[in-house]
């Protein structure tokens, strides 16, 4: 029997250790079937999974609805660009709404921290936080650890540096307490006006030049520039940025080892990443991808499984 | 604890033993037969019969295992999901013989769930299904095994347990057992 602590996974600060590893176990099962030459199951079929987008998404939205339809749900997309959001309606009753059509599970995105907090305490649906603003994204911390476990054979005892925009970054929060529940060491690192004042609290290394980031760890991971989030300026202009904190090859070809690199995706390539590194034998950028789906499968079919 | 004996180390040696000349006399040199082991308590079963045909005949037959959790028809219908195990297949199953291998069939409904995960593997030319008991009068579904290795009259209240030397019990050994009222 394997089961999750909460009906819920809104953030990975409120799920343990086991809950982690029990995602790990149940995608490790789903990757397989991805390998099938018929890639779906039928657990879901009498599931309705709405995915509820307020903030535009790629990769995340293809991932969940790609992983839905692998396990059998019925899929309803919402995106808040074409909808009544727009005339003034609140979350709460959209949402209502949608729920009152008969759904199951409802995948949500929202740019404000803590909406999907919200959502669990005054709906029944199981809630699954796609990204909410600043603070949480849950599934993507989970395939980035997957795809470290994966790649190295463990998370702990490796040593992971999160490279870049701290400050907007919900993947960086997530992957903080994810890693850390598993046993990594974890550093943060970038310019001084992105990293948040009291980040060492959270029990992380900080560390302001990226060469030395580089040479302290296992895996990198490098956040994007997030411009859409900044009000004002945190850096003078991109390419300083790129100067002090875009990592290219020459940087890892100094290192007296190999080391991984990841990227939550979309890459602005040239600013935090060069072409020659986010395309090289170093990068797992793609497994990141590939995982995704199976760890969303794993997610999806584990709270859905919850009587 | 009421506990009656089925078959003991030697008679399932014997059993297994009687399966593979039955499979030679059916499959003749294996060329387009597959044995699937249904999880969890299959692939000890098929890993045995693997074993005592390459003995017998000294042919390795192709074998894989087949994990059905996902395929399942009580999803929702426990307390919580059931853990899936490993499924390990590396051919393709389109247009072969296959043989499913499980230790005890009762209900039939990880057969049934089984045919529906192997279909994922391709289209089979034939399926067969062999189990080391066989509990009469309990099916749910319409699902005969092909070979089997003792009928039993069981009632619902009892459980049959495949013990086996090879993961830590003191021998082979197949019993049927009252189940422990919770």
């Amino acid at each position: 029997m394997s089961q999750l602590s909460t009906r819920h996974l809104l953030g990975i600060k409120d799920i343990t250790e086991q809950d982690i590893n029990t995602v790990f176990e149940t995608a490790d099962n789903f990757k397989e079937v991805l390998n099938r030459p018929i890639k779906k199951v039928p657990s879901l079929r009498d599931i309705t999974i709405a995915n509820i987008f307020f903030e535009n998404s790629t990769r995340t939205k293809l991932s969940f609805e790609l992983a839905e339809k692998r396990l059998s749900a019925d899929v309803v997309n919402f995106s808040s660009s074409t909808s009544s959001v727009k005339k003034g309606e609140t979350l709460i009753d959209t949402v209502n709404n949608i729920l009152s059509m008969k759904v199951d599970m409802v995948v949500m995105r929202h740019s404000s921290p803590g909406a999907a907090h919200f959502l669990s305490r005054n709906i029944k649906a199981n809630i699954v936080n796609a990204g909410d603003g600043t603070h949480e994204h849950p599934t993507q911390a989970l395939l980035d650890a997957f795809s470290i476990r994966e790649k190295l054979g463990d998370v702990a005892g490796k040593k992971v540096a999160i490279i870049g925009d701290i400050l907007h970054s919900r993947v960086a929060l997530s992957n903080i307490f994810c890693l850390q529940k598993l046993g990594a060491e974890v550093m943060v690192c970038g310019p001084v006006t992105l990293l948040p004042k009291h980040i060492a609290s959270l029990g992380v290394k900080v560390e302001y030049d990226v060469k030395k980031a580089l040479q302290w760890c296992d895996v990198a991971n490098v956040l994007r520039i997030q411009l859409e989030r900044q009000q004002i300026k945190y850096f003078p202009s991109l390419r300083e940025y790129s100067l002090y904190f875009g990592i290219n090859r020459k940087m890892l070809e100094q290192l007296d080892k190999e080391i991984v690199i990841m990227h939550p995706g979309p890459i602005n390539r040239g600013v935090e990443l060069n072409s020659d590194v986010a395309d090289s034998e170093h990068s797992i950028i793609l497994h990141q991808v590939e995982n995704g789906v199976a760890v969303r499968m794993a997610v999806l079919y584990l709270l859905a499984g919850v009587r | 604890m009421n506990k009656r004996l089925v078959l003991d180390q030697k008679q399932i040696d014997i059993t297994l033993r009687r399966f593979c000349h039955q499979l030679i006399e059916n499959h003749d040199d294996f060329d387009n037969t597959v044995l699937l082991g249904l999880q969890p308590r299959g692939p000890v079963v098929s890993d045995r019969l693997v074993e005592l045909i390459e003995e017998i005949k000294g042919i390795k037959v192709p074998y894989g295992y087949l994990d059905a959790t996902f395929h399942r028809d009580d999803f929702r219908r426990r307390e919580f999901p059931l853990k899936a195990n490993e499924t390990k297949i590396d051919f393709l199953i389109e247009g072969k013989k296959v043989i499913l291998v499980d230790d005890v069939l009762y209900k039939g409904r990880s057969v049934r769930a089984a045919m529906d995960a192997m279909i994922a593997f391709g289209r089979p030319q034939k399926v067969e299904l062999m189990v080391l008991i066989d509990r009469k009068f309990t099916r749910d579904y319409p699902i005969k095994p092909d070979y089997f290795g003792r009928q039993v009259n069981t009632l619902e209240s009892q459980y049959v347990s495949v013990e086996w030397a090879s993961k830590g019990f003191e021998q082979d050994a197949i019993w049927i057992t009252e189940k422990v009222k919770s």
